[in-house]
């Protein structure tokens, strides 16, 4: 077999590579269900519980609903950061991942884009029901679509980082927590301060454009400390 | 093609093996010898690049692996003690997605093709979780025979495998070596492998 012939079959494959992730993140989402559907759950129950909790003040709850929201974001999302590389650690899968000829990086890029369309993108698109529900106007429900369009990749992300790490130790499921929500506060403040602003009539272009630069530079550091991770965990 | 300089290898405090001289042509045979704990299996992985050597280097076509990541990685496939077979995936679609991330052209003929090879034909629409553990095995086996890589590294692939299937791999080893392509394998069972060169690492005999 001649090296030509391979390197060349290598190189046009990455996007192939990357795609056949994708599709099969997405796929073995599909086969357990129930999985992505507990997070999703968690989302809405945390926030119904705040008018039972807190207030069913209309004039309360619409104060405090970005917030809530987020904060329901986050907890709904660190639940679903356990199974983004778990699986694959215990049968092996992870090592023929590692052992693929292409960057590391890149295709931790497509297990994270799958990770969010799974977990993220259901957030994003029901939390205008949940906006409703606590009494959100409609320009501040687009807002708060918007902030979390731009941050839940962001937790995604900084999320991957988190589980690589906790691979394999025991209690990894707490242990992401503490290693994760800390770094998420930024985002928390960022995004909920867009939609307070927004509210009360202020401008709030600064804090998408912030978001939007965490996105970015989480897009650009993320992946690499990820890679670097999961090369540790299989040692 | 294949060279191990001055390997040493280090796992929590105890020293497994140090000084370790070996290297690999085209069409070589490499059997793994060593009591249970010797290193066989940290070895295996130090050549792959999963484990990074205490000391020493793996060197492939004259360069160190890790400079040339990703060219080592197209010629190389593993087998581990862990098959990577997905459970909730049928037996097709792991070959199949197996195959488009490695980056080889798989046809659909060609998947199933190897499966009815391995042994099988008519399962593999079930989702590998139903599957017995030899069969799940030789899901990973199928894996060989689709692979365009030149360096085989084995790690004790004959485990839970029947009689049968233990000589088939024996002649896919063989085949594989007849092309020019180099194996690295360990065992504790007796297999016949015929090949023209075999070499025999014994890594109780190296001191420590």
């Amino acid at each position: 077999m001649s090296d030509g012939v391979l390197t060349s079959g290598v190189q046009g494959g990455l996007f192939a590579a990357w795609r056949a992730m994708l599709v099969r993140d997405l796929t073995l989402a599909m086969r357990r269900r129930a999985d992505v559907l507990t997070s999703l759950f968690v989302f809405i129950i945390v926030v119904s519980l705040f008018p039972l909790g807190v207030s069913p003040e209309m004039s309360v709850l619409r104060g405090i609903a970005p917030g809530v929201i987020w904060v329901a974001a986050l907890l709904a999302t660190m639940l679903s950061l356990g199974r983004m590389f778990a699986d694959d650690h215990q049968d092996g899968s992870l090592e023929q991942m590692l052992l693929l000829p292409h960057p590391l990086s890149m295709l931790v890029l497509g297990k994270v884009l799958a990770h969010w369309l799974v977990s993220g993108l259901p957030l994003v698109l029901l939390s205008p029901l949940l906006g409703m529900q606590l009494g959100m106007e409609g320009e501040a429900i687009g807002l708060l679509m918007v902030t979390l369009l731009l941050g839940t990749p962001v937790l995604s992300l900084i999320g991957a980082t988190g589980a690589a790490l906790t691979l394999g130790v025991r209690g990894g499921g707490v242990l992401v927590s503490l290693l994760v929500l800390p770094l998420y506060i930024p985002v928390l403040i960022i995004g909920t301060g867009a939609v307070d602003a927004g509210i009360s009539g202020m401008d709030y272009e600064g804090h998408l454009s912030l978001l939007g630069a965490f996105l970015v530079i989480a897009l650009l550091t993320t992946p690499l400390a990820t890679a670097a991770a999961l090369r540790i965990s299989v040692e | 093609m294949l060279e191990i300089r001055d390997l040493e290898c280090v796992r929590g405090d105890h020293r497994l093996f140090t000084g370790l001289n070996f290297s690999l042509q085209g069409g070589e045979l490499l059997y793994l010898r060593g009591s249970n704990g010797s290193g066989k299996t940290s070895l295996l992985r130090t050549v792959c690049g999963l484990l990074e050597p205490t000391e020493g280097e793996v060197l492939w076509k004259g360069g160190n692996v890790r400079s040339q990541r990703d060219e080592f990685n197209a010629e190389l496939t593993y087998l581990g003690h862990l098959n990577g077979v997905k459970g909730e995936l049928t037996a097709f679609e792991n070959l199949q997605l197996g195959g488009a991330l490695s980056g080889l052209a798989v046809s659909e003929d060609d998947i199933y093709h190897a499966l009815e090879r391995i042994g099988l034909g008519g399962r593999e629409d079930l989702p590998t979780q139903v599957l017995s553990q030899g069969q799940k095995r030789r899901v990973a086996l199928a894996r060989l025979l689709l692979s365009q890589a030149s360096l085989w590294v084995l790690d004790e692939p004959f485990t839970a495998l029947d009689v049968g299937a233990v000589d088939q791999l024996a002649k896919l080893i063989e085949a594989h070596l007849q092309k020019g392509g180099m194996v690295m394998f360990t065992t504790h069972q007796a297999v016949d492998i015929r090949a023209g060169a075999v070499r025999e690492v014994n890594l109780d005999a190296l001191d420590s």
